[in-house]
């Protein structure tokens, strides 16, 4: 392994997604933030103290708040449009696809607490379909985090951009994966540690798990590359190709099903590059998700570092 | 521009609407007949918005939220110089960019739109970032009556009512018909006016065919500082053309070549009407 991931406890995606827009919105009086009640799960209440003219509260209502960000974008604001990613992509589904995405409406959508971040309370409240839905639709950036620094890039990144931005973390701490000052642009991931036995291509907070099983991998023997797929939508094709060429086997890790998601967009690019490597999804499947902890649904679903370790031999065995 | 010359309008926006919806054999007639009249007086009696003027911050907002009827739109933006009404000869062919509802893709207008129940929230965004830039622009959006029973519509009134969007009005085009018939039957409206009112809107009902009169109650916006402004325009599908009148079929009806000889008949004989 030729970069050891720091690995020391940062905070939660939520809370570098507070603060950093907090600096975003102080410089420039444009910036919103649009809620519908969710000011207190986004973690925007201090943002709310400090910013009371620039936040934007609609209540309990996904659709007019993507509807009225995209307004609020069409008359020159820079507007970040949050709500729990379960809903913001699947109750406003239409105005995504319509009022940004068609009609090219620069708002930065914000899925908060998503993947199944609320993992006990069921699957009305898991967005594991989100990436999926987003990827079908044309003129939408897919960016998932993994970490402190990639939020923040990747928060202060979507205040630039023209075009619509989805992004989605969750609200569990998480540790840091690269180095402060590492570089960060949307759409070219970052390798995390380098390796050529197996390639974890992961995403979001899987990306941690990956690191966890590469760790340990390198303790048997096995040489683990793990890349940290930021951004989904435009893919890094480069890093993929290169992955499969360099790489005995690649595992795609997301916290996602493995319909649609990450996984299925690196298998697609690689089948048609006339590539074949060992392959394997990691995500959830076509199943009743089982509920609990965040953690406690990815050690059941094999994102977790025994999980991967397992995955990792099973593919190099074949 | 006078109240002869506005009348005139509507009667060739009526033609020419029929003409392009005939030639693409595609189209939502009977609500672009019932919705033209108003258009005509937006863009021709209230609205600041030009060719010109079309990229300037402070320029009027218009946008339909029931875009179904965007063969009123072309022919009105194509009147007032966005771009050649002959570039209608392409609606709703292969790849052309004038298709069955409105785009950006064309000068004048400002949102997607189709899907119904989303005009609304746009605007209330659009008005609400005027409030916080203390531009002084208007924002006007056409809603169909079938379309309110898109239960957006709704959170977006009270969301306009909350943050008080005084630079917003709605247009009801109340023309009672919808695809499978009288909106009433389908999924019972009434008593509309009560219902905006209660969600903190002030209503104004109005003959959506009476130019001069619907000029005067959109030029008196906001009808009451603080609160958006609705104006019920009570209209009929199909209006201009006798056999097309409150007819539901006509909702995306297309005329064979006798209806559309007749209806031809029929408005330049009113033509000739105003013009005596």
């Amino acid at each position: 392994m030729s970069f050891q991931p720091a690995m020391e406890m940062g905070k939660a995606n939520l809370e570098i997604f507070c603060e950093t827009l907090i600096g975003l919105a102080q410089a420039n009086k444009n910036v919103l933030a649009v809620t519908s009640d969710s000011r207190g799960s986004g973690k925007l209440m201090p943002f709310a103290q400090a910013l009371p003219d620039q936040i934007v509260e609609v209540g309990i209502a996904e659709q007019n708040l993507v509807g009225v960000a995209a307004g609020l974008a069409s008359a020159g604001k820079i507007v970040y449009a949050v709500s729990p990613g379960s809903f913001l992509t699947a109750r406003s589904l239409e105005q995504i696809k319509n009022d940004v995405c068609y009609s090219d409406q620069p708002v930065k959508l914000i899925g908060i607490s998503s993947g199944v971040s609320y993992g006990a309370l069921g699957s009305t409240h898991h967005s594991i379909h989100d990436i999926a839905v987003l990827r079908a639709i044309h003129n939408c950036t897919i960016v998932v985090p993994a970490d402190n620094l990639e939020t923040a890039e990747a928060i202060k990144a979507a205040a630039a951009m023209t075009h619509p931005v989805f992004i989605r973390f969750g609200k569990r701490a998480l540790p840091h994966l690269h180095q402060p000052g590492t570089p960060f642009a949307v759409g070219k991931s970052i390798q995390v540690c380098d390796g050529s036995d197996i390639a974890f291509i992961a995403t979001g907070e899987a990306v941690v798990q990956a690191t966890l099983a590469a760790q340990a991998l390198e303790q048997s023997g096995v040489s683990a590359r793990v890349i940290s797929m930021h951004t989904i939508k435009p893919l890094d094709m480069d890093a993929v190709l290169k992955a499969a060429k360099e790489c005995k086997a690649i595992a795609t890790v997301e916290e996602h099903s493995v319909m649609g998601g990450l996984g299925e967009a690196c298998a697609a690019y690689l089948i048609q590059a006339g590539v074949s490597v060992p392959f394997k999804i990691v995500g959830f499947p076509d199943e009743d998700t089982v509920t609990g902890s965040q953690l406690e649904i990815f050690n059941h679903y094999g994102i977790c570092q025994q999980g991967l370790v397992q995955t990792a031999l099973t593919l190099l065995k074949t | 521009m006078t109240d002869i010359e506005l009348k005139r309008k509507s009667i060739e926006y009526r033609m020419a609407l029929l003409k392009y919806i005939k030639l693409a054999n595609a189209g939502h007639t009977g609500g672009s007949l019932s919705c033209v009249d108003i258009l005509n007086v937006l863009y021709n009696r209230v609205l600041n918005v030009t060719p010109d003027n079309f990229a300037d911050p402070l320029r009027d907002r218009y946008v339909q939220s029931k875009g179904h009827s965007v063969e009123a739109l072309y022919v009105v933006l194509a009147d007032k110089g966005f771009f050649p009404i002959s570039d209608l000869e392409t609606l709703c062919q292969f790849q052309s960019p004038y298709v069955g509802h409105p785009t950006r893709k064309i000068k004048g207008i400002e949102q997607n739109t189709g899907a119904l129940g989303h005009g609304l929230a746009f605007s209330a965004g659009v008005a609400l970032a005027g409030k916080k830039d203390q531009a002084d622009y208007r924002v006007f959006t056409l809603l169909g009556d079938g379309e309110l029973a898109e239960g957006s519509n709704w959170e977006s009134m009270l969301t306009a009512a909350h943050y008080g969007l005084d630079n917003l009005t709605a247009i009801v085009d109340r023309n009672k018909l919808q695809i499978s018939g009288s909106t009433e039957d389908v999924c019972a409206l009434e008593n509309l006016a009560a219902k905006f009112e209660a969600f903190g809107w002030v209503v104004r009902s109005a003959d959506g065919h009476d130019l001069p009169a619907l000029g005067d109650i959109l030029n008196s916006t906001p009808f009451e500082p603080g609160k958006p402004s609705v104006v019920i325009a009570n209209t009929t599908k199909g209006k201009g053309v006798s056999f097309m009148e409150n007819v539901t079929k006509w909702h995306h009806g297309v005329p064979s070549d006798e209806q559309y000889e007749q209806a031809m008949t029929e408005l330049q004989a009113r033509l000739m009407e105003v013009d005596a």
